[in-house]
């Protein structure tokens, strides 16, 4: 029984880590109908942002790691927004067939992941403690550090403050606006680029700050880290039901869950197929997700 | 109007393919060489040996210190009047740690450049691709750690000059018993790597012959970065000591969360832990484990320690086991390459596989039968984030 | 000039045969060539036969895969397995005299065994992902592709992680042009068929095409099913090649790689396609010690390409509407 607790803990951290990329992939995808694969790379430079900036602040104490994440996070804004407006956007202006978007953005995400490469150096640093940790054990045996409980609840406190923004704010609703119908909004009076723009900033943001807390977590950091994590995230999204946030926080906690116990099982070297599996069948029985809505193509 | 617009596309299409074949078909006809299976080319001053390494890439701090090891020695054999009065010049390509590179850049340098044997590689994966094409044209291969069996299997014209990973298992096997005195261990392997899964298969049949116990097999994923699901299921089983047969990269986070899990048990692996990001990622978690490999830089020898010093001076860093390996193939090369009196694929070979006893940075080489080389091996532990040299063990 | 070319042009079959001979004119001589050239050849004959079946899906049909790889995996393992298991029971001796023909003959069947499995595979991966469009069908794909690798880095018998080796070295020039040929030939009569224009229907407007009666299920599968085999059958020649085959070597940067080739050639444009092979194989070649920009390049090539020239490098007369419109 302890071990089903243990591995509960571990999947919910995992898991909230995936709910975190999530959201960006899904609000993107709301709003644009298009999947920004590059937003696995963003997340891989958020993380070697924390990396640098942390040099210029004090290891193991909360001050200087909230200033290093904020930092962070403030860069990947930019750097999202800075990709919409040189890649992106031109295509939307253009109207391009949507293929065409979606190659750029891998082209995009393989420059993020190969520039990384050539600037970063491709060998595996050690992110360090940026908050002090603790290791905290009960006494039927579980345990868990204190890195896995901050993700935890960082992510839901950023869930929360997103769920807040899209449903209370101005913006959030001229967002909502833009995802229904684009021309519609414009017709009403709402700058389609600005929003999008945003869109973007508030996405590279939380993929920033999924990025330090997987560096946290998992503390060895690589250009080519994003991909795999932003895969995975991706099936989340699906899984919740892409467009949808609290889908995408669904799916990412679903997804991490399932990962540990099959890692923890027999069939652990079939992990990554299994992220694959679950978007396969997801996509094949319930293409919604578990909370989206049926979208009929109109003609 | 409109049959023409259709035998226009077609005209486009379809002559293309031909077009594009009789272009290189004219091409190849004015370039025509013919192979050249030897480097003995008679017109040419210097003795030239090809190397290929992951210069860059994933494994590139392996690639990088061999590399450099390797050219350390080619400088000094240089400086030293060369062999048979000809000066050695070192052909290196970077394979960028990638699968697919190194059967084109063997062949490249053998048909192109003309080198008389090459240096190579780190990775078993990638010394087995170049190995056909050394083979089928007589070029003897060293490769200076590349530790699965069916490297050297390949051919009589391939080499190697560190042990074997049937060899490292044993040993290891020795050492949980004798040194570690555990009964009982659990292993945790990379399915993704062929080197980790052949080591711990290793390891687990000399333990269970010598009478342990394997408590619990796990496997993860190279580069998978969560292993508290393994490790959790790992320590249910309560082992004495663990087995971690994988790359350094991982090997720190998987000590990392061990101890975040309250998973005290000591932990040991193979030379795939040798690199500075152990500690720099593991940081205290993995102080006081042990590893094996083939060199240690703590070595009381004026070999040794001179080799050090001059590593250390020209390249800013002290040398690792890569480095120490990438300097010893290239020096047995030279003084194969002596022994035989020419650079003729056949003659070297053949000095190659006669090597007895020579003095290696990394210990005494002597090429046996399989051509492998018989040494002993050396075990490690992480002290104040250093290395520290334990204990050789002799292979038998 | 131009009668020859309208000659040919009105009779592929003649084409067809033409270029059979001149395929078997630089099988002759081959052995006159500088190995590393031979290489270099064998490599381009490859990739081009990979560029131009994932032009069937992805440049005529409309179909965005991300995982040709997979196919490809699946065909090499399939071809060495059947080489490596079955040859040494049904192969003659080495020294006897019907043996090089014994070889050609079962290196043919396991070309095409191992074709049959990926094209089998193909169909398996493109019946879940008929409904799909666009984005979510290139990560199924992808997935798929991931699928395969993962499975076959599983499977112990066929070398596991380390991948399989000692793979006999069959392949020769005249099995890799004679199946660029073969391929071509193939890709491009069915298109330019009437039974073709299906294809390139379901490419332009889908749900005009359903509306107009036309299946297109079927033909979306019809193009995965010989979009994979020839991508089996690429894989087959890669591991008698290579000598030596690892599932690393068939992951999704090697279907980015071909996909690569595909759009600078122009989807949809075989002869810009092939072109675009050449190309992309031998700059890596050319720039050896530039290797480490190269996927750099790559990627900064596909974003640009996309902002100025979506349809192509290689495009000249712009027949039909492009695929990627501008």
């Amino acid at each position: 029984m302890t071990l089903f607790f243990q591995q509960l803990i571990n999947g919910l951290s995992l898991g909230s880590v995936y709910a975190l990329i999530a959201l960006g992939y899904t609000m993107v995808y709301g709003i644009l109908r298009f999947i920004n694969f590059a937003h696995s790379d963003v997340f891989m430079v958020g993380a070697f942002a924390g990396f640098y900036f942390s040099r210029f602040f004090t290891r193991c104490s909360i001050v200087g790691g909230v200033t290093v994440t904020v930092l962070a996070m403030a860069t990947c804004a930019i750097l999202g927004m800075t990709i919409e407006r040189l890649a992106y956007r031109p295509l939307r202006k253009r109207k391009s067939s949507n293929l065409a978007v979606l190659i750029t953005a891998i082209g995009v995400s393989l420059f993020l992941e190969n520039a990384g490469q050539l600037v970063f150096g491709a060998d595996y640093k050690a992110f360090p403690a940026l908050f002090p940790t603790r290791d905290f054990s009960t006494a039927g045996g579980l345990h868990a550090s204190s890195n896995q409980l901050l993700v935890f609840v960082v992510t839901a406190v950023f869930l929360i403050g997103l769920q807040l923004i899209v449903l209370k704010t101005k913006i959030g609703t001229a967002m909502r606006a833009v995802s229904f119908n684009h021309q519609a909004a414009s017709l009403v009076g709402i700058n389609n680029d600005r929003i999008i723009s945003f869109t973007f900033g508030l996405g590279s943001a939380l993929a920033a700050a999924g990025g330090i807390l997987y560096a946290m977590l998992y503390p060895s950091i690589d250009p080519y880290m994003g991909i795999l994590p932003g895969l995975k995230a991706f099936v989340a999204a699906v899984l919740g039901g892409i467009g949808n946030i609290p889908g995408a926080a669904l799916g990412g906690l679903l997804l991490g869950l399932i990962e540990t116990f099959v890692k923890g099982s027999r069939y652990s070297t079939y992990t990554d197929a299994i992220a694959f599996a679950v978007l396969i069948l997801i996509l094949i029985f319930r293409p919604a997700g578990l909370l989206g809505k049926f979208q009929v193509e109109k003609v | 109007m409109i049959k023409k617009s259709v035998l226009g596309n077609q005209v486009s299409n379809r002559c293309w393919p031909v077009a594009v074949g009789l272009a290189i078909a004219v091409i190849l006809a004015g370039c025509n060489k013919s192979s050249e299976s030897s480097g003995g080319a008679g017109a040419d001053v210097s003795i030239k040996v090809g190397e290929f390494a992951s210069l860059t890439g994933k494994e590139a701090s392996f690639g990088q210190m061999s590399h450099h090891g390797t050219e350390l020695a080619i400088d000094e054999l240089n400086v030293r009047g060369g062999a048979l009065g000809r000066k050695f010049s070192l052909h290196t390509e970077d394979d960028q740690s990638k699968q697919g590179e190194s059967k084109t850049i063997a062949r490249k340098l053998i048909s192109r450049d003309g080198v008389v044997a090459i240096l190579g590689e780190v990775a078993s994966g990638r010394s087995l691709e170049a190995a056909p094409v050394c083979q089928e044209s007589k070029i003897p291969q060293i490769t200076p750690s590349s530790t699965n069996p069916k490297v050297t299997a390949i051919g009589d014209y391939i080499f190697r000059i560190c042990f074997t990973d049937p060899l490292q298992g044993k040993v290891l096997a020795r050492f949980a018993q004798r040194t570690l005195q555990v009964k009982k261990v659990a292993v945790l392997s990379d399915a993704a790597s062929t080197y980790s899964v052949g080591l711990a298969t290793y390891f687990k049949d000399a333990f269970k012959a010598a009478g342990g116990e394997i408590v619990d097999e796990q496997k993860y994923s190279g580069g998978d970065k969560d292993f508290k699901a393994q490790l959790t299921t790992i320590k249910s089983s309560k082992p004495e000591a663990i087995f971690i047969p994988g790359y350094y990269q991982d090997v720190g986070l998987i000590a990392l969360q061990a101890r975040e899990l309250g998973v005290t048990a000591p932990l040991f692996g193979g030379d795939g832990w040798e690199a500075q990001e152990l500690v720099s990622i593991g940081g205290t978690a993995v102080e006081g484990t042990y590893f094996s490999t083939h060199f240690s830089p703590d070595e009381n020898t004026p070999l040794v320690q001179d080799f050090v010093k001059k590593f250390k001076a020209r390249y800013g860093v002290i040398p690792d086991t890569m480095a120490a390996l990438g300097y010893d193939s290239a020096m047995l090369l030279a003084d194969a390459i002596k022994r035989a009196g020419t650079t003729g694929g056949p003659s070297v070979r053949d000095a190659l596989a006669a090597t007895r006893d020579f003095p290696g940075i990394s210990g005494r080489i002597t090429i046996d039968e399989h051509r492998d080389a018989k040494k002993p091996l050396v075990i490690l532990q992480v002290k104040d984030g250093k290395f520290k040299l334990v204990e050789h063990i002799n292979a038998e | 000039m131009r009668r020859l070319q309208t000659m040919l042009a009105r009779w592929p079959k003649l084409l067809f045969v033409f270029s059979m001979l001149g395929v078997a004119a630089l099988w002759l001589c081959s052995s006159r060539i500088n190995g590393y050239y031979l290489d270099v050849l064998t490599k381009i004959g490859i990739n081009v036969i990979l560029a131009v079946s994932l032009n069937l899906i992805n440049g005529y049909t409309g179909q965005f895969s991300l995982g040709h790889a997979g196919f490809m995996a699946v065909g090499a393992y399939t071809a060495a397995a059947i080489t490596m298991f079955v040859g040494p029971q049904v192969l003659p001796n080495a020294g006897s005299g019907g043996f090089q023909l014994a070889v050609g003959a079962f290196f043919c069947l396991a070309l095409i065994g191992g074709g049959l499995a990926a094209a089998l595979t193909g169909w398996l991966v493109g019946m879940p992902s008929l409904r799909l469009k666009g984005d979510y069908l290139a990560i199924v794909t992808l997935g798929f592709g991931e699928i395969i690798r993962v499975i076959f880095r599983n499977v112990d018998s066929l070398g596991g992680a380390l991948g399989l080796n000692g793979i006999p070295p069959y392949t020769n020039i005249f099995w890799v042009f004679g199946s660029v040929v073969i391929c071509t030939y193939v890709v491009v009569a069915m298109v330019h068929s009437t039974y073709g224009r299906g294809f390139l229907a379901v490419r332009d407007d889908e749900v005009a095409a359903e509306a107009m009666g036309l299946n297109t299920t079927r033909y979306k599968i019809v193009a995965f099913v010989v979009g994979a085999f020839f991508a089996g059958l690429a894989g087959g020649l890669y591991g008698h090649y290579a000598l030596s085959i690892d599932p690393k070597g068939f992951d999704f940067m090697r279907s980015i790689e071909i996909v690569v080739m595909v759009i600078l050639g122009g989807m949809g444009n075989t002869a810009g396609v092939i072109a675009a092979a050449v190309l992309l194989t031998l700059l890596p070649e050319w720039l050896r010690g530039f290797a480490q920009y190269r996927m750099v390049f790559y990627s900064l090539l596909l974003v640009v390409l996309m902002l100025t020239r979506p349809q192509g490098l290689f495009l000249w007369k712009q027949k039909k509407k492009p695929v990627l419109r501008a």
